[in-house]
């Protein structure tokens, strides 16, 4: 019998644990958008003086954890699980990572939602009196997702207005059961969605209702509505599955989400000057957006509460091929300064 | 160089180009739908004559478009069917469509060799 | 009830939501790329144009065997600009301008050469090469024998 259950798929852990600290990095391109100052390194170069795109990944991925780890004067030894994901088969910058980190590792997979599922694992890790600190990470690298999902990186093809770009750079959080810092108090579990968008380069709109089921869901389930907090983001929906999200929100739910509402993707570049497409997308837009900006933002007391909706497609690179659809998810997890 | 062959081939190749544009624009196809469909009409075109007379007519508008790499392969297996029947048709089909794919292969391996992919 | 999966039906939901999904993505500027393509499309014609010209006067070729190292020379061209990272910059304006000529078969080749390079000179470079070209290469030839195998056979 559950006793942290609120409504359908909502949860609200007895001691709402902490992130004492995170640890951010992005590459070149990132490091000309308006959220420059609030990354912890900006790599000059998407090698990162390594010998390929992956190893890159890996190299980013260390990197936002260290640099978490550090802040927090905590060593990997004290760290109980490192729960990690990415987007690579076989999810190998998580894995490699973990091989230097030398944490028990639980390896998870939300394609772009896994900042979110690792917040929402380590919440019950932590509240269910399993661990004293768990690092959730994860990673995403523009030229090493094109070379698995997409195409080459200098094959020479248009993109459609409703491409969006995928995002290099790695965050990791430190989530324990005291400290200072802002804490996890409620968190939605999505289930996965599908509502025919076969595209897999219109991944904003393949997202989009599992979203704004979320969303719904948890404003449902916790009887908070959108004006019980200072900002929404969703992680990656870019620009067309951000107006599909509310209109569904509106439709589905009856909820106004155009007043605090913004998605990581958009706010992490200059749209007018960067040539994104309908915006960034991949596990690090979530996670860099949050752990780096909007984290300062709320330890600088401009933010009291935020909802984290990160989101993620679940196709892999051959089931379009198969003629399947693209199934989406999201989880929420609801941030605040207490 | 006759002026002409020149108006004509930027006229042909760039109709060509742009037909393809137009497909990829207005249906769901992929430009490998569309680059394999050239091909395969070029070959069609060439069987029934009709593609030689076209790089008669605008020179490399014709020749360049990849829908000449069909015409090529038709060419060579007809030509050499004509000497050996059917078995001609395996044996002449890459006579003079090599020239293309030998380059693309030496020229790609040696750039791939040499330079490394930008992201 | 055998049926193909790729022709499930789209559920009321789905019919709606992709119907939504239609409106709200803009369509691409379609004057735009047309007008593009076909100026791509015809300097580069006229660029394999000047090198066939060039071939017959230097190599004392004909019309149609100047052809051939025209079209390798473009060939080359596709590839170098794609090692050089230019030819995707490019190509994001001409599209089909620079894809449908042989100069997007060399950037496929060559893209997909250069992108593998990590996994070694056999699996990599050497395997996944015709990774987005081989499409093209397997239906001209499957093309060509039909065509030669009814010449042969009804015309001859």
């Amino acid at each position: 019998m559950s006793t942290k259950k609120i409504g359908k798929q909502t949860y609200q852990p007895d001691n709402p644990p902490v992130l004492i600290s995170t640890g951010t990095v992005v590459g070149p391109f990132e490091g000309q958008g308006p959220l420059k100052d609030y990354f912890d390194h900006i790599y000059t170069d998407l090698t990162a003086g390594e010998r390929s795109f992956e190893a890159a990944e890996k190299e980013m991925l260390l990197n936002a954890c260290f640099t978490c780890l550090n802040k927090a004067n905590v060593t990997p030894q004290d760290v109980d699980f490192f729960l990690a994901g990415d987007l690579l088969n076989q999810t190998i910058s998580s894995g490699f990572s973990a091989l230097e980190l030398r944490i028990p590792y639980l390896g998870i997979y939300g394609a772009c939602s896994t900042s979110a599922e690792g917040l929402c694992l380590a919440t019950m890790l932590v509240d269910g009196g399993f661990a004293s600190y768990v690092l959730a990470a994860t990673s995403s690298h523009n030229a090493s997702a094109e070379r698995q999902y997409r195409y080459p990186t200098e094959y020479g093809f248009h993109r459609k207005p409703q491409v969006q770009w995928t995002v290099t750079g790695a965050g990791a959080a430190l989530v324990t059961p005291d400290g200072e810092g802002p804490r996890i108090t409620r968190f939605t579990v999505g289930k996965v969605h599908d509502l025919g968008i076969k595209d897999p380069l219109n991944l904003g709109a393949a997202m989009a209702p599992a979203a704004a089921d979320t969303i719904v869901r948890h404003f449902a389930d916790t009887g908070h509505g959108p004006d019980y907090f200072d900002l929404i983001v969703t992680g990656d929906l870019g620009k067309f599955g951000y107006q599909l999200t509310v209109k569904m929100a509106e439709s589905n739910g009856g909820f106004d989400l155009t007043k605090n509402y913004k998605d990581c993707g958009l706010i992490l570049y200059d749209t007018g000057t960067q040539d994104v497409h309908a915006g960034g997308s991949g596990c690090a837009s979530s996670a860099v957006v949050t752990y780096g900006y909007l984290y300062k933002k709320m330890m600088e007391g401009e933010l009291k509460r935020i909802l984290l909706v990160a989101t993620g497609a679940l196709h892999s690179p051959v089931s379009c091929y198969q003629g399947n659809g693209i199934p989406g998810i999201a989880h929420a997890v609801c941030i605040e300064m207490i | 160089m006759e002026w002409q062959t020149y108006i004509f081939a930027f006229l042909v190749g760039g109709a060509i180009t742009m037909l393809g544009q137009l497909i990829l624009d207005f249906t769901n196809f992929t430009p490998g739908h569309v680059l394999s469909g050239f091909v395969v009409a070029g070959g069609i075109l060439s069987g029934l004559g009709l593609y030689e007379k076209l790089i008669e007519f605008a020179g490399a508008g014709a020749t360049m478009p990849i829908s000449s790499f069909g015409n090529a392969l038709v060419q060579g297996a007809i030509s050499e069917a004509e000497r050996s029947g059917v078995i001609g048709v395996l044996t002449g089909m890459f006579e003079l469509t090599s020239t293309g794919i030998t380059a693309a292969i030496v020229f790609g391996f040696l750039i791939a060799v040499i330079f490394n992919p930008k992201g | 009830m055998a049926r193909d999966p790729k022709k499930k039906p789209l559920t009321v939901d789905q019919k709606r939501y992709t119907e939504m999904v239609r409106d709200l993505v803009p369509r691409p500027p379609y004057l735009r790329n047309a007008a593009l393509a076909y100026l791509f499309g015809g300097l580069v014609a006229v660029i394999g144009q000047f090198f066939t010209d060039i071939y017959k006067i230097t190599l004392n070729m004909s019309d149609k065997d100047a052809g051939n190292p025209a079209v390798a020379t473009m060939i080359f061209i596709g590839a170098l600009l794609t090692g050089l990272g230019v030819f995707d910059k490019i190509a994001r304006y001409a599209g089909a301008g620079l894809a449908v000529p042989v100069t997007g078969f060399a950037n496929s080749v060559t893209a997909s050469a250069l992108e593998f390079k990590k996994e070694g000179l056999v699996f990599g470079v050497g395997s996944k090469m015709f990774m987005l070209a081989g499409s093209v290469i397997t239906f001209g030839v499957v093309t060509a024998f039909f065509v030669g195998l009814i010449y042969a056979l009804f015309v001859f």
